[in-house]
């Protein structure tokens, strides 16, 4: 560790510092938090308690350059001491291999619904940002997770495997699965809400609504 | 030799390839075949904007309560004394 590195404990001016830079952060702190801790109270106590802990650990940062990827790694391991349940370690195995391979892409992109231009596009272009909050904190906490972690936060395979404590290939079926889910999940907001230029599979998604 | 013989292949590999998880061969054989395939090419497009739309998740304006929580909390904080 280099010495300049060494400054604990930490004085008045570290707590400035570090004041500004969580505030600065906040909405990404708690934006990555509310979508592995779907519920807001749970994500505003993940939030704190990843924030205590990062000011206890201060010391140990070298670079304060590499701040904001150390206090997001505090807030993901925090978030798998307190906030993960048993429910999202049980391994979930496909119970059927077409749960894998719903595409969106593919349900929109067909003849019948070629009248529009690009209806694949048109559907992005009017999803609100709520139907994919609906969508993703639906999803089960296991595969949840791992969609989160890649698509939200943008970690590698392997930091994903790391995390959880799951092998790699566990992490790319979890991936698969969570994000056929996923579209599958948006697939029937867009139709009740519209959004799939009508075909006729509103009526039986609205069944499996529950 | 080349792994993507069809849109099969290619699909199968896409996912991976936008996650920039593929090796730069693969990497680079998905992207030759989207270059000359329209309806991959477009397949491609709709899943990295998707991508980007759920991205943009990861950012979410906090409540006024949790800001003052946070700055409270970070008040408590105890320092070195003297310094």
């Amino acid at each position: 560790m280099p010495a300049h590195a060494i400054h604990s404990p930490s004085s008045e001016a570290d707590r400035a510092w570090f004041a500004e830079r969580v505030d600065e952060l906040l909405p990404q702190l708690y934006g990555r938090a509310v979508r592995l801790c779907p519920e807001p109270a749970n994500a505003e106590d993940l939030v704190a308690e990843a924030v205590a802990k990062a000011w206890e650990a201060l010391s140990s940062l070298d670079d304060r350059e590499a701040f904001r990827g150390w206090i997001f790694r505090i807030l993901n391991n925090t978030f798998i001491s307190s906030c993960r349940t048993a429910r999202a370690q049980v391994e979930h195995e496909p119970l059927n291999p077409a749960d894998d391979d719903f595409s969106l892409f593919h349900r929109l992109h067909q003849p019948i619904l070629l009248w529009w231009d690009s209806p694949e596009q048109a559907f992005l272009n009017r999803l609100l940002r709520a139907d994919l909050e609906r969508a993703i904190d639906g999803l089960p906490e296991a595969f949840r997770d791992v969609v989160v972690l890649v698509d939200v936060q943008g970690l590698a395979y392997r930091e994903v495997a790391e995390l959880l404590d799951i092998p790699i290939g566990t992490v790319r079926s979890r991936l698969a699965r969570g994000r056929s889910l996923l579209q599958a999940a948006l697939w029937e907001h867009g139709a009740e809400a519209g959004l799939t230029g009508g075909p006729p599979a509103a009526e039986q998604q609205q069944e499996r609504e529950s | 030799m080349n792994a993507i013989q069809s849109c099969e292949d290619a699909l199968r590999l896409l996912a991976t390839h936008l996650d920039r998880e593929l090796d730069a061969r693969a990497s680079q054989q998905v992207e030759r075949h989207l270059e000359i395939c329209r309806s991959c090419y477009s397949r491609a497009e709709f899943e990295n904007r998707l991508k980007e739309r759920v991205a943009e998740l990861g950012y979410e304006p906090v409540r006024p309560e949790l800001a003052h929580r946070v700055q409270t909390l970070i008040r408590s904080f105890t320092v070195a004394s003297g310094s």
